[in-house]
């Protein structure tokens, strides 16, 4: 394009449409610029305002539980590990019915649901957080502590290990309502990602295996999933940087209380999102504040990190096409 | 013509001994693949079904719960004190109505400028920089966002709470959506146009602004237009930067309310007509997006240009 | 799409865009008009007028009367969550009579010191006292803490099977202990001491709720716990933020009672208001004296009394586990922070003419909503506050 951009020129007004052409550039530049100022500015400014806390706790910040003012300890553990807890419990109740429902529109759906369905799932992206929150706040809580989470402690609480997982009362606001609200809330996104892949699997791979007379079922898991395996494990992982930013809904759901780790899902808990969201205005003192805004910092490297991971499984395995679809796809 | 009808031939009685043709016939392990089958089918639709419903599920009580707040008041009145019942939250939407046009101000022009840079532009060091930038941008969390322009808007340029601090999160949150709807968009057009344009002597700025922009322009609206229903939702970033107001004010130097920062307040609140409200506000937001989506579509012509 | 379909989406594209100006505009013109026509004034909370004393004019009151040239238009506050139900009452008042906009957001003390000290609001509210470190890290110099009314904070609860007509009494042993832990049960031996007419407390867990936010609510109820129980004192302390040993957290005093209404066998610690207005039951506590008291104008005014002879100059105070057969002893003070310098007259007019509305016309508000008014010297000594407050080296508020 550059050979023929200049063979053009020849023949173009000469110096007023270089000038045109040069501020064009440079302001389509400057425009782009503005996203490395942003990331630039944004990054530091997080560490000089968490330079107290960063001095002061260092490397204890990240491994130790007491969130305590009066004192002034800080430590960021319960919140590291609510945020773990909640995306991890939301990617596995997620991922089985997102792929499975991606399966559906892809393998068996007949053409006239396709698009009711994915209009409705496009729907479902689209809905704000706080919408989420809100329904979760009137709607989800009072059925976990009532119904789910009761039934959950009374089947499997008595079992060895997997029990440590339900005790405790049931309040229903906590790690294990955060971690249902965010499943929701990633479903889609993880079942657009994984539908496209699972539709870019050429027709031969599945062709082939009907040809020897596997049933639909065999198709799909020995020619279809292995073949897309790498790209829904990256449809996963976008889900689950998705996850990691949500603030609104989780925090009307997890309990907001700042405790020491337990292994149970049933304990209210904290975010480091949400904890940001709870705490950031009201913290009266230059060391909560610099404590709070290191949490900030965290959150920022992991998601950055979890985005990273997850484009690159992406764009390995599908290069130009899953740009295309992330592109409309809310991640 | 004889009445007789000609008997088809009868196929010689078949033979006795090992059944050769019955390779094909189902067997026990067959019928057991064959419901293994059905029954992961059966399995598979169940989580497109808990899928859809699920999404029906939320907006049925949005709208059970929501369509009893709204009245004119509602729209138009301001908040009344605490465990008055009555008023409305007009200055929330006129606060987010107003947030939202002064973020696409600035948000859309960086963004559509910033794609068709990487488009036209983009080879080398520079673009690819500047898309890992916008993709780190774009997967930041709204929160660290919110805490970003407190600290610089905020706290230092403004230094009050202030609606433009709440535009300039949203812009933040709109421009790598943009950015990267624009620049795929821009690539899909063909090159062959933009040969033509520069054959005849068109100067490169013309054939970009001319040409091929328009030509991409149903695409680029989509991502404009995605990315305001995006920011319509946002709540964490406005809660640090515009703080909230009980009155009507168009003053963006000045605390803004805003629909969603308005429904948490309600929502979190002990008084039942604060709730109906807040199941309420959430409905208006769910028609002003989804009167965004159903633009999109209109912009794409029902082709699906981006997927999903 | 071809072009004719193009220009058909961005002409519809531009006449949305225009619809949707055209609604916002007429939106505001909407609510602008409103806001000079008389609005119905809404009943007292039921069950409080009985209580509230006959309120004669105090001495200073009529002075603003209307707008006035040279104050601001708007003013932003930010802060406790402890008197916004009283806040969004004043100012909706004192709007319909001056035409200024006070905008005040309630985001918890630990926001409102935030706000003042970082200068990102006109004026701050907290009801847990600046610390001295606070105060020196103050952005434009010296905070005044004006005093705007007296509250009691509660310890509400929700159990089903205890009716809205049975009190629960507490001795503030019990209360320690649930709030530390060491009472898990709604069936304690120490609960039932405590209540012996009481049959039906269920044998169920209790779930406390605490602040999430740094309140100024927080601080008066742990002042208190630290006041009966040295071991408390030691352990956690007294902040606008502690760290809770168990319970979930709400957001602002709106949101501890939002929780306590929606978990059954939960119990929480809220100004009075939010239990009253949300039918919340709420309990006795037994006050220094002996006396099981409950959370009423009198019972918190009684608390204060005698306390503006001793009171510090900056009219920072605790008013926590006072003496008196009739004090209520979770009792506090919630105060407006100002700066003493401000450098915007024209602010700094509106603010000091609303403040001297506030400590004196609004005060006539308090009792319906169940805040007590101020005691007459405090008020006495807030004007001098008030009018030392000075904009660019010249006292701000005009009618001296």
């Amino acid at each position: 394009m550059t050979a023929s951009h200049e063979a053009a020129g020849v023949f173009t007004g000469g110096r007023s449409s270089r000038i045109g052409d040069a501020i064009f550039k440079g302001a389509a530049g400057a425009a782009a610029c503005s996203v490395l100022v942003i990331l630039i500015l944004l990054i530091g400014l997080l560490i000089r305002d968490s330079q107290e806390s960063l001095v002061r706790y260092g490397f204890s910040f990240i491994t130790t539980s007491t969130w305590d003012n009066v004192k002034e300890q800080f430590g960021a553990l319960p919140y590291i590990y609510g945020t773990l807890v909640t995306s991890v419990v939301g990617l596995l109740i997620a991922v089985p019915i997102a792929v499975g429902a991606a399966l559906y529109v892809a393998e068996y759906a007949p053409l006239w649901i396709r698009t009711p369905i994915s209009f409705t799932i496009e729907m479902l992206a689209a809905i704000p957080s706080i919408i989420y929150g809100l329904w979760g706040f009137f709607i989800l809580t009072p059925i976990m502590r009532s119904t789910v989470e009761p039934a959950l402690k009374g089947a499997l609480g008595p079992i060895p290990v997997i029990g440590g997982l339900f005790q405790g009362p049931a309040i229903g606001k906590d790690l294990f309502t955060g971690g249902v609200i965010l499943a929701i809330m990633i479903t889609p996104t993880i079942m657009a990602v994984s539908r496209e892949i699972i539709l870019a699997v050429p027709p031969a791979q599945r062709e082939g295996m009907l040809a020897v007379g596997a049933t639909r079922w065999e198709t799909i898991r020995t020619a279809v999933l292995p073949y897309a395996r790498s790209g829904i494990a990256g449809a996963a992982i976008l889900g689950l940087a998705r996850a990691l930013g949500e603030t609104m809904a989780v925090t009307m759901v997890i309990g907001n209380a700042s405790r020491a780790v337990t292994g149970s899902l049933l304990t209210p808990g904290y975010t480091m999102a949400s904890a940001i969201a709870n705490q950031f205005t009201e913290a009266d003192t230059p060391v909560y504040f610099s404590a709070i805004v290191e949490v900030a910092l965290v959150l920022l490297l992991v998601s950055a990190v979890v985005n990273i991971v997850a484009r690159l499984l992406i764009w390995q395995i599908q290069g130009g096409l899953s740009s295309r679809a992330l592109g409309g796809v809310r991640v | 013509m004889s009445s007789q009808t000609i008997a088809p031939p009868v196929a010689p009685a078949a033979p006795a001994g090992p059944p050769l043709l019955d390779i094909f016939a189902p067997d026990s392990r067959y019928t057991l693949r064959r419901t293994a089958s059905n029954a992961m089918a059966v399995l598979i639709g169940v989580c497109a079904l808990i899928a859809v419903a699920v999404l029906w599920l939320i907006l049925g009580y949005v709208i059970i719960r929501g369509v009893p707040a709204l009245n004119v008041a509602f729209f138009t009145e301001r908040p009344l004190p605490y465990g008055e019942p009555g008023g409305g939250i007009g200055p929330a939407i006129l606060g987010s109505l107003t947030i939202m046009a002064v973020a696409a101000l600035a948000g859309v022009p960086l963004g559509v400028g910033a794609g068709i840079y990487l488009s036209e532009f983009g080879r080398g060091r520079f673009a690819w920089i500047v898309r890992f930038c916008g993709d780190l941008v774009a997967g930041l969390p709204s929160i660290v966002v919110g805490v970003f322009v407190w600290a610089l808007l905020v706290k230092e340029i403004i230094g009050n709470f202030a609606g433009f601090a709440g535009a300039a999160a949203l812009a933040i949150i709109m421009i790598p959506i943009i950015l990267r709807t624009v620049e795929e968009v821009l690539r899909l057009v063909p090159h062959s146009l933009r040969e033509a344009a520069l054959a005849l002597g068109v100067p490169q700025w013309k054939v970009v602004m001319g040409v091929v922009l328009p030509s991409a322009r149903a695409g680029i609206i989509t991502g404009v237009v995605l990315s305001l229903a995006r920011a319509a939702g946002e709540t964490a970033p406005l809660i640090l930067t515009t703080l909230g107001n009980q009155f009507f004010s168009w003053d963006l130097k000045q605390p803004m309310a805003a629909i969603p920062v308005q429904i948490y307040n309600y929502a979190v609140a002990p008084y039942d007509d604060w709730h109906t409200k807040a199941w309420g506000a959430a409905f208006v937001l769910i028609v002003i997006i989804g009167l965004l989506s159903v633009l999109t579509r209109l912009a794409t012509g029902g082709t699906r240009r981006t997927a999903l | 799409m071809d072009i004719t379909q193009q220009r058909g989406l961005t002409r519809r594209v531009w006449f949305s865009g225009l619809g949707a100006t055209a609604g916002a505009a007429a939106l505001a013109a909407c609510g602008t008009q409103q806001e000079t026509a008389p609005r119905s004034s809404a009943n007292a909370t039921p069950g409080l007028a009985a209580t509230a004393p006959a309120v004669q004019a105090i001495a200073g009151s009529g002075i603003v009367t209307g707008p006035f040239s040279g104050e601001a238009r708007a003013l932003t506050g930010a802060g406790a969550t402890f008197p916004a139900a009283l806040y969004s009452k004043w100012f909706t008042e004192y709007n319909r009579l001056t035409q200024v906009q006070v905008n005040y957001q309630s985001i918890g003390s630990g926001g409102g010191i935030k706000a003042i000290s970082d200068g990102t609001a006109d004026f701050g509210a907290t009801d847990g006292p600046m610390t001295d470190a606070q105060l020196k890290e103050a952005k434009g110099g010296e905070i005044f803490h004006v005093p705007a009314a007296l509250g009691g904070v509660v310890a509400t609860y929700n159990i089903p099977e205890i009716p809205a007509t049975t009190k629960l009494r507490f001795s503030p042993e019990t209360l320690v202990g649930i709030f530390n832990g060491d009472i898990t049960k709604w069936s304690d031996a120490k609960i039932k001491a405590d209540n012996p007419t009481v049959t039906t407390l269920p044998d169920k867990e209790i779930t406390t709720v605490h602040r999430s936010d740094g309140s100024g609510t927080t601080y008066i109820f742990v002042d208190y716990l630290s006041a009966v129980s040295p071991a408390w004192k030691e352990k956690i302390g007294v902040s606008t933020t502690v760290n809770w040993p168990n319970g979930l957290g709400g957001k602002g005093n709106e949101g501890v009672a939002g929780e306590v209404k929606q978990n059954p066998y939960s119990i929480g610690y809220v100004e009075l208001i939010y239990a009253k207005q949300n039918k919340l039951g709420y309990a006795q506590i037994k006050n220094k004296a002996g006396q099981f008291v409950d959370a009423e104008l009198d019972t918190v005014t009684a608390s204060a009394s005698g306390v503006a002879a001793t009171i510090a100059p900056d009219l920072r105070a605790s008013i926590v586990n006072a003496e008196g057969a009739k004090s209520y002893p979770i009792s506090g003070f919630t105060w407006i922070l100002a700066y003493k310098e401000m450098k915007e007259e024209p602010k700094a007019v509106a603010l000091t003419r609303m403040l001297w509305w506030a400590t004196h016309d609004g005060q006539k508000f308090n009792g319906d909503l169940g805040y007590s008014p101020l005691p007459l010297e405090i008020i006495k000594k807030a004007e001098a506050q008030i009018k030392a407050i000075t904009a660019n080296g010249k006292p701000a508020f005009p009618n001296k």
